[in-house]
C-alpha cells in the first residue's frame, strides 16, 4: 500500500470539480464579461434552421493533458492568450466537461470519438470497440471517405478512424493522416536526425514504437491529394518547431485541397510533461493555444469553411493535481483524481452563442451526440447527450 | 490462488527478512482480500532493502490490522472486498510477482470504472492507519532546502509564485557563500542527529558530500548507470515489447548489473538510486527531473529530517541521446522554470510528513537575492526586503 496516500481525503471529487467550475466562471466573468447560458437559455438560433445543411465541423483536441493550473486558473492564464482573448469571446464555453473513462491518450480520444468510454489497452494497436463519429457521419449522410479525416499525433492513433463494430467498421471509417509517419517516409536515411524534434512519437513511453496497422494515408497519395511535393513537404518541415505544428500544417493543406466536412485534429505536444520538464509542458500549452487560434483563423479565411463551420476545442483530459499524493502533479495523469478528469470545451461557429458560459457539468461523451445533432446524423450507440446550448 | 489458500512455502523465494515477516503474519494475511494483500506484499517483498521509515510503515500496517478482531478487520477491509475482481487476477502469481499483479489490477480498475472507489478505499485506510498509529515526535523539525537557477543571470519568470503564498519572500538575501551556508546547515544537522537516512543531499551535478551520516545522490555521478540503462531499455523496446513488459523488466533489474553495490546495507541506497532511473519518467535524460523525483522519493520513502536539493541546468532537448562522451547542450533558463515547480513539489512532499506544521523550507535562486522561506516563524504571503544572510534565514527555520 502506498503510504503516500495519506492526505487528500478532504473535498470530494464532486466538490473539487464544482470548485473548478466556480473558479473558471468567476474568472470568465471578469475577463470577458461572458454571460451564463442559463440566463440566455430560450430559443436557440441553432434550433431554427435545418440540421446538416452544408455545415462542417472541426474538432481539435487540446491534448495531451492540460491542467487548469496552467490554463484557466490565474497562474496559467498567461499561457492561453488566444483562447482567452480571441476564441472565448466568440464562443460558448463549457466550464465542466467531465471524463469518467480511462485517462490514456489513445483510449480517451477514441472515447471522445465514439461517445462511449472505451476500455481497450491504451498502447494496443486496436480499433475502437464502438462506432466512431466518422462512421456515424458517413453512413448516416452517405458521405464518401474523402469527407471525414483524422489528423493523429502519433503512430499509436493509427486505428482511430473507424471501429470494428458490426454494421459500421472500416467501410465507413475516416481517412487517417499520421503526419510524423509521412515525414519519416519523406526523409532520406541520413536526414532523420535533422527532424528529430518533429518525429517524437510518444512522450509517455518514448522508446515504444507501436505496431502500425489499419488504413492510413501514404506519402505518394498525400503528395497528390494535398498537391504538395515530397521535397516541398520536407523543406517546409524544417521551418516547424513541433509535431503539432506539422499536424496543423497538414490540416491547413487538407482544408484547402480537399475541404472535408469533418476534420478531427488531435494535438499532443504538451504531453512532453511526462518527461518532468515543466518548461516544455508550458511551451506545449502555449503552442497549442496559438495553433487552435490558427485553425480557427484558417476556417474563417477558407471559402469552403467560412461561415458554415463549427469548431469544438476540448482537452482529452487533465493531469494530476499537485496535491494528490498518488501522482507527481503536472507530470502524469495516473491518479484519476477529479482535476485530471474535469476539463472544458469551447464551441465556435454559426448558431453558437458568443461570449457565453455553460456552468452545468457535462460529459466528454456528449460531443458525439452534439455533432450528430448539428450535422443531422444518428448516433445510436453513443452514450452521451447532445448539448442543447450548441446543437 | 486466493489469500486464504496461502502457505508459508509460498514465500520461499522472498529475501530472508521479508520471508520471516511474511511467515509470521501468515494468519493475518489469510484474512485479507485479494484487492489489498498483493499490494501489501509488493512492499513486503522488498523489506530487506527498505529504509527504516518504510519498514516501520509496513510493521505498522501489520500491527494495526493484527490488533483488530475479526469483525473489525472485516469492516476495515469492506471497501476493498467490495471491489469486483476478475478471475484472471487470481491466477497471477501475486505472491512472487506483486508488481505484475498491481499493474493488472490497475488496468482492471480503470476498465471497470472502479478506480475512484479504490482511491477512496485506499485514502480511508491510510487515514485510519495514521489515526491508530500516530507518528512519534521528531528529534528536530524537518528542514528542506532547494537551490535553483545555476548559470542563470537574469529571468523574467515569476519565481516562487506558488511558494510565496506559503511563506516569506526575501528579495534581498546576501548571495555570497550561500551554497556553502546551506551545505553547512545540512552537515551540522547530520552531525547532531546521525540517524540513518535522515539527512539527504540530492544534486543535479556532482555530489561533493561523502559522509556516512548523509545519504548522497547525484545525477552526474550516475552517468554510467544511466547510459547502461538506456541501452538496455532501447534493446528491450526494439524487440517489439510493449511498455508493460518494459516496466516489468525494469522492476527486475538489480544494482549489480550496473556496477552499483548490491550487498549489505550499501544496497539500500543503490537500489534507491536505481529505482529513480527505472521508475521515474524523464529522470534518465533531464537532471532537473532527476532532482525533482529524487527529492520526492527520498521524502516519501525515507521521510528524512533534512533534504538539500541542488538543481543544475538540464540538457536542452527532450530526446534520448546515445552516449557521445560529450556534455550535452544545456538550457539554464528552462531549467530554472523546471526547478521552480520542483521546489514547490518538494515543499508539498515535505508537508505530507509528520511534523509538517513545524517544518522549515527554503528555496533560493542561486547567486541571486531572491529566496522564499516557509515555517512557523514566517507569515504566509509576506515579503522581506531587508538585507539578510542565507545562513541567518536557515537558523530561523531549523
Amino acid at each position: 500500500m502506498n503510504p503516500w496516500l495519506r492526505v487528500g481525503a478532504g473535498a470530494s471529487p464532486r466538490e473539487i470539480a464544482q470548485a473548478v467550475g466556480r473558479s473558471r466562471r468567476d474568472f470568465l466573468r471578469q475577463a470577458t464579461g461572458a454571460a451564463t447560458a442559463t440566463a440566455l437559455f430560450g430559443a436557440y438560433p441553432g434550433k431554427l434552421w435545418a440540421a446538416g445543411l452544408a455545415r462542417k465541423v472541426v474538432v481539435v483536441t487540446f491534448g495531451g493533458g492540460a491542467r487548469d493550473e496552467e490554463t484557466f486558473m490565474p497562474d496559467g492564464q498567461r499561457n492561453i492568450p488566444y483562447l482567452l482573448h480571441e476564441l472565448i469571446p466568440q464562443a460558448t464555453f463549457f466550464t465542466q466537461v467531465v471524463n469518467h473513462g480511462i485517462l490514456g491518450h489513445y483510449v480517451a480520444t477514441a472515447s471522445l470519438a465514439t461517445g462511449v468510454y472505451e476500455t481497450f489497452n491504451n498502447f494496443a494497436a486496436v480499433p475502437p470497440g464502438f462506432p466512431t463519429v466518422f462512421e456515424y457521419f458517413r453512413k448516416g449522410l452517405h458521405r464518401p471517405a474523402s469527407d471525414a479525416w483524422v489528423i493523429a499525433p502519433s503512430n499509436g492513433f493509427n486505428r482511430i478512424g473507424g471501429s470494428d463494430h458490426t454494421g459500421y467498421g472500416p467501410r465507413y471509417a475516416a481517412r487517417v493522416i499520421l503526419p510524423k509517419r509521412l515525414l519519416s517516409a519523406a526523409l532520406k536515411p541520413d536526414q532523420a536526425s535533422q527532424y528529430e524534434n518533429l518525429l517524437r512519437d510518444n512522450y509517455e513511453t518514448p522508446l515504444y514504437a507501436p505496431e502500425l496497422s489499419g488504413e492510413h494515408l501514404q506519402l505518394p497519395e498525400m503528395a497528390e491529394l494535398l498537391r504538395l511535393s515530397v521535397a516541398d513537404f520536407r523543406a517546409h518541415a524544417t521551418t516547424l518547431a513541433s509535431p503539432d505544428e506539422l499536424s496543423v500544417y497538414i490540416a491547413k493543406r487538407l482544408m484547402r485541397q480537399v475541404s472535408p466536412s469533418m476534420i478531427w485534429i488531435t494535438l499532443h505536444d504538451m504531453d512532453v510533461a511526462h518527461s518532468g520538464a515543466f518548461s516544455l509542458y508550458l511551451q506545449g500549452i502555449q503552442r497549442t493555444d496559438r495553433l487552435a487560434a490558427q485553425i480557427w483563423q484558417t476556417i474563417q479565411s477558407e471559402p469552403e469553411y467560412a461561415g458554415k463551420t463549427n469548431m469544438f476545442i476540448l482537452p482529452d483530459f487533465g493531469r494530476d493535481s499537485d496535491r494528490d499524493p498518488g501522482g507527481n502533479g503536472f507530470q502524469h495523469h495516473r491518479t484519476g483524481d477529479a482535476l485530471s478528469r474535469t476539463t472544458w470545451m469551447i464551441a465556435l461557429g454559426p448558431h453558437v452563442r458568443q461570449n457565453t458560459v455553460v456552468n452545468r457539468p457535462v460529459q466528454s461523451l456528449d460531443l458525439v451526440p452534439t455533432l450528430g445533432a448539428i450535422l443531422g446524423f444518428p448516433v445510436p450507440y453513443a452514450q452521451g447527450k447532445a448539448l442543447p446550448e450548441v446543437s | 490462488m486466493l489469500p486464504n489458500e496461502l502457505t508459508a512455502e509460498r514465500f520461499d523465494a522472498y529475501p530472508s527478512e521479508a520471508r520471516a515477516l511474511a511467515v509470521r503474519e501468515l494468519p493475518l494475511m489469510r484474512q485479507l482480500p485479494l484487492s489489498y494483500l498483493p499490494l501489501l506484499l509488493r512492499e513486503v517483498i522488498d523489506y530487506d532493502w527498505k529504509f527504516p521509515a518504510e519498514r516501520k510503515e509496513i510493521d505498522d500496517q501489520f500491527s494495526y490490522l493484527g490488533a483488530m478482531s475479526r469483525q473489525q478487520l472485516a469492516a476495515r477491509m469492506l471497501a476493498f472486498v467490495q471491489i469486483k475482481m476478475s478471475p484472471a487476477l487470481g491466477k497471477i502469481d501475486w505472491v512472487n510477482d506483486p508488481i505484475r499483479f498491481s499493474e493488472e489490477l490497475s488496468k482492471h480498475l480503470w476498465e471497470t470504472h472502479q478506480m475512484d472507489h479504490f482511491r477512496q478505499a485506499s485514502i480511508a485506510f491510510i487515514h485510519g492507519l495514521h489515526v491508530a498509529r500516530p507518528a512519534k515526535p521528531l528529534p528536530l523539525a524537518r528542514l528542506a532546502m532547494v537551490i535553483i537557477g545555476e548559470d542563470v543571470q537574469t529571468t523574467n519568470y515569476p519565481l516562487f509564485r506558488k511558494l510565496r503564498r506559503q511563506g516569506t519572500h526575501f528579495t534581498n538575501v546576501l548571495p555570497a557563500n550561500g551554497r556553502k551556508a546551506l551545505f553547512q546547515a545540512l552537515q551540522e544537522r547530520a552531525s547532531a542527529h546521525p540517524i540513518p537516512y535522515a539527512h539527504w543531499h540530492i544534486d543535479g551535478g556532482n555530489v561533493r558530500t561523502s559522509r556516512a551520516d548523509i545519504a548522497a545522490v547525484s545525477y552526474e555521478a550516475l552517468l554510467p548507470v544511466r547510459d547502461k540503462l538506456l541501452s538496455k531499455m532501447v534493446n528491450i523496446m526494439s524487440g517489439g515489447s510493449g511498455p508493460e513488459l518494459l516496466r516489468t523488466k525494469l522492476a527486475l533489474m538489480r544494482p549489480g548489473e550496473f556496477g552499483l553495490p548490491d550487498q549489505g546495507d550499501a544496497q539500500i541506497l543503490s537500489r534507491f538510486q536505481l529505482s529513480l532511473l527505472t521508475e521515474g519518467s524523464g529522470t534518465q535524460i533531464f537532471s532537473t527531473t532527476f532532482v525533482m523525483w529524487a527529492a520526492r522519493e527520498a521524502l516519501r520513502r525515507a521521510q528524512p529530517l533534512t533534504v538539500l536539493a541542488h538543481y543544475t541546468p538540464r540538457q536542452r532537448d527532450a530526446i534520448i541521446q546515445a552516449p557521445t562522451g560529450k556534455p550535452p547542450v544545456t538550457d539554464p533558463q528552462s531549467s530554472l522554470i523546471d526547478a521552480d515547480i520542483g521546489a514547490y513539489y518538494t515543499w508539498i512532499d515535505q508537508q505530507r510528513l509528520s511534523g509538517a506544521a513545524q517544518s522549515g523550507f527554503l528555496a533560493w535562486f542561486e547567486a541571486h537575492k531572491q529566496a522564499v522561506a516557509i515555517g512557523p516563524k514566517w507569515k504566509p504571503g509576506t515579503t522581506e526586503s531587508g538585507s539578510v544572510g542565507l545562513a541567518d534565514v536557515v537558523k530561523e527555520l531549523a
